[in-house]
């Protein structure tokens, strides 16, 4: 019987021919990525359990990129910081991305891919749910917490249930107003908010092989939105052009069998799909956009792991060119790669920073900033009853902010259509007229 | 391992999400410092909207105002219990709180690990949903040996589903004793 993407991954890493849903195997890992809120806490039970000049288990195969508390006078963020800091030193780990240094990059789900730690057929562990993102490069990637990551740090090593396998695939083509983010709320509202518990979400179709890496990464990324365990696309050649050009690492691709066996097998017709929002206060309150047209808005923000890379700053800059946001408009690029290609990419020669600052939107430093609320000082994060359409990944109550706030998760096309008119909107409107 | 675990019971909804559980504007607290830490007690489950904090009536804070302690030790949960951030800072407060179980539907994965691995409390899964058999103040007994919740303000008992394969992780206390009772890593 034949075996997933997500199954032959795990089998490799675990020096198995091959496994099954359900097994329990210790995996060897590639790499182990934490960050600023996570770091701390892991390094401590690291201590307490390895002891206190003990050495992690392999220094390149560390990867600390603070990005979450960053731009902040909050003292016990910003010790934090210090910590992250500190073990760096005492490990000697050449993998740190630096607050106030030139190698700060932000957001660590982009900065993997960005500093060329997503590799296909490789197995990473992050301390944060949102690692799933990863998949994209056909590799196995999820969170973990504190703890788990504490023992990677000593062994290199990590039990993991085998998860199932759910099968999503897209034939034809998105429409032009569709993005990826369009895509995964659609399918989360379909199976909801634990529709793929302990299992894998594998993409599949020749729609989202039409992807860009970046757009991959964004159905990957909230697998976790549907209680996945990961989201995984095979690698192919828009994959290894990417990796390529990030790093001389090999990798090794792995593709799901003819006859691999999945729980659920879905296949939409990708001509089909339209704007989608998550109402509050979760991400499977799907509606279609043409269905919230008249819900009022009191800000947009366009942003983090799930809806700030350099695809949608380019999609919502196609929208704001020349015209003026009527809500206040807030911008976070996920890494400083994307917010120097701000300051590159043109649209009709002007740049995108240009244009969000003649559309009157407000520009942030990279980092996760409001996504997730964060200290009282952190850009853009939500207040009091505020209505705000996001493109980030989470609506619960409170997520960004402010319990009293409603957000709708929705696409960088939808979110700017819908800065500039101060209700929620369809792109369509604005890209086809 | 306690064979039983007495406590009163916190009664929560659906989808209790990690936010709920402690908001990411508190997860600047270190989690080893003895003092530092007590904050995650103050502020577990603070997140909770006040009509689903504490039901049925809601509106019933888990600490009261400033504690690191609470009065109630053992959750209810409906289903997707822990679902969001893989913040093992959830967890730990509620630890830090004083919570020795959650008896949910069903559970978010990596809270359900973290809760395993790091050896938090019990994270059991109870056969019928509890959510509307159960308040908030009553009295709770969990049998392991039984696999059984009562309710002795109701005087009602209702069965738990097994903890399976994990119950050798529980044993040990969390995935380092595990791992060294296995061999895997040096005892200490």
């Amino acid at each position: 019987m034949g075996m997933t993407i997500t199954e032959k991954i795990l089998a490799a890493h675990a020096g198995k021919e091959s496994v099954r849903p359900g097994d329990n195997i210790w995996v060897d890992v590639d790499v182990l990525m934490t960050h600023d809120v996570c770091g701390p806490g892991t390094f401590s039970i690291f201590k307490k359990q390895f002891g206190e000049n003990a050495k992690v288990w392999d220094r390149d195969k560390v990867v600390i990129i603070p990005d979450h508390f960053i731009f902040t006078k909050d003292t016990h963020a910003n010790r934090n910081i210090d910590i992250l800091r500190q073990f760096v030193k005492e490990q000697s780990l050449p993998h740190y991305f630096d607050v106030g240094t030139d190698r700060y990059k932000g957001v660590c789900h982009l900065a993997l891919a960005q500093e060329g730690f997503n590799r296909p057929g490789e197995v990473l562990f992050g301390t944060d749910s949102h690692t799933s993102t990863s998949g994209a490069f056909g590799m196995f990637s999820t969170g973990i917490g504190n703890t788990d990551a504490a023992f990677i740090l000593g062994t290199g090593k990590l039990w993991v249930k085998v998860p199932e396998s759910m099968c999503f695939e897209f034939t034809g083509t998105f429409p032009e107003h569709v993005m990826a983010k369009d895509v995964i709320l659609n399918v989360i509202g379909d199976i909801g908010v634990d529709g793929a518990t302990y299992r894998a979400m594998e993409w599949r179709g020749d729609a989202v092989m039409s992807l860009s890496m970046e757009e991959r990464m964004t159905l990957c990324n909230m697998a976790i939105e549907a209680g996945g365990k990961n989201g995984i696309i095979e690698a192919d050649e828009v994959t290894t052009d990417y990796v390529k050009q990030r790093t001389d690492a090999p990798y090794k691709i792995y593709k799901s069998d003819e006859d691999a066996q999945y729980f659920f097998k879905k296949t939409y017709n990708a001509s089909e799909m339209e704007p989608i929002v998550a109402k509050p206060h979760s991400p499977d309150n799907k509606a279609k956009v043409s269905e919230c047209v008249d819900v009022k808005l009191d800000r947009a923000y366009i942003g983090s792991c799930t809806g700030g890379k350099l695809t949608d700053f380019m999609a919502a800059a196609r929208l704001l060119k020349g015209k003026k946001v009527q809500i206040d408009t807030f911008i976070v690029p996920a890494t400083r790669e994307v917010e120097q290609d701000l300051y590159k990419e043109k649209i009709d020669g002007e740049t995108l920073v240009d244009i969000f600052k003649n559309a009157g939107a407000y520009l942030g430093d990279p980092s996760c900033a409001a996504c997730l609320g964060g200290p009282q000082d952190t850009f853009g994060r939500a207040k009091d009853n505020q209505v705000v359409i996001s493109t980030t990944n989470r609506n619960f109550p409170g997520r960004m902010g402010s319990k009293q706030s409603h957000v709708y998760l929705a696409s960088p096309y939808t979110a700017a259509a819908s800065a500039l008119t101060g209700h929620i909107t369809n792109p369509a409107d604005f890209i086809y007229n | 391992m306690n064979k039983v675990i007495e406590g009163v019971a916190y009664v929560l909804g659906n989808d209790v999400d990690t936010d709920q559980i402690i908001p990411a504007e508190h997860l600047v607290y270190s989690l080893s410092d003895p003092e530092e830490r007590k904050n995650y007690g103050k502020f577990a489950m603070s997140g909770v909207p006040a009509d689903q904090a504490g039901l049925p009536a809601g509106k019933i804070p888990f600490t009261e105002n400033g504690q690191s302690e609470s009065k109630y030790s053992i959750i209810i949960g409906g289903k997707n219990f822990g679902c969001g951030s893989s913040r093992e800072h959830a967890p730990a407060c509620m630890e830090i709180a004083g919570v020795r179980a959650v008896v949910a539907e069903s559970y978010a994965r990596i809270f359900y690990r973290n809760s395993v691995d790091g050896g938090f409390f019990i994270p059991f899964e109870s056969v019928k949903r509890m959510v509307e058999e159960i308040k908030t103040g009553d009295d709770l007994i969990i049998d392991l040996n039984k696999s059984t919740l009562t309710n002795r303000s109701s005087n009602k008992t209702y069965e738990l589903k097994s903890l399976g394969e994990v119950i050798e992780i529980i044993e040990a206390g969390n995935i380092f004793e595990y791992a060294r009772k296995t061999g895997m890593i040096p005892s200490a």
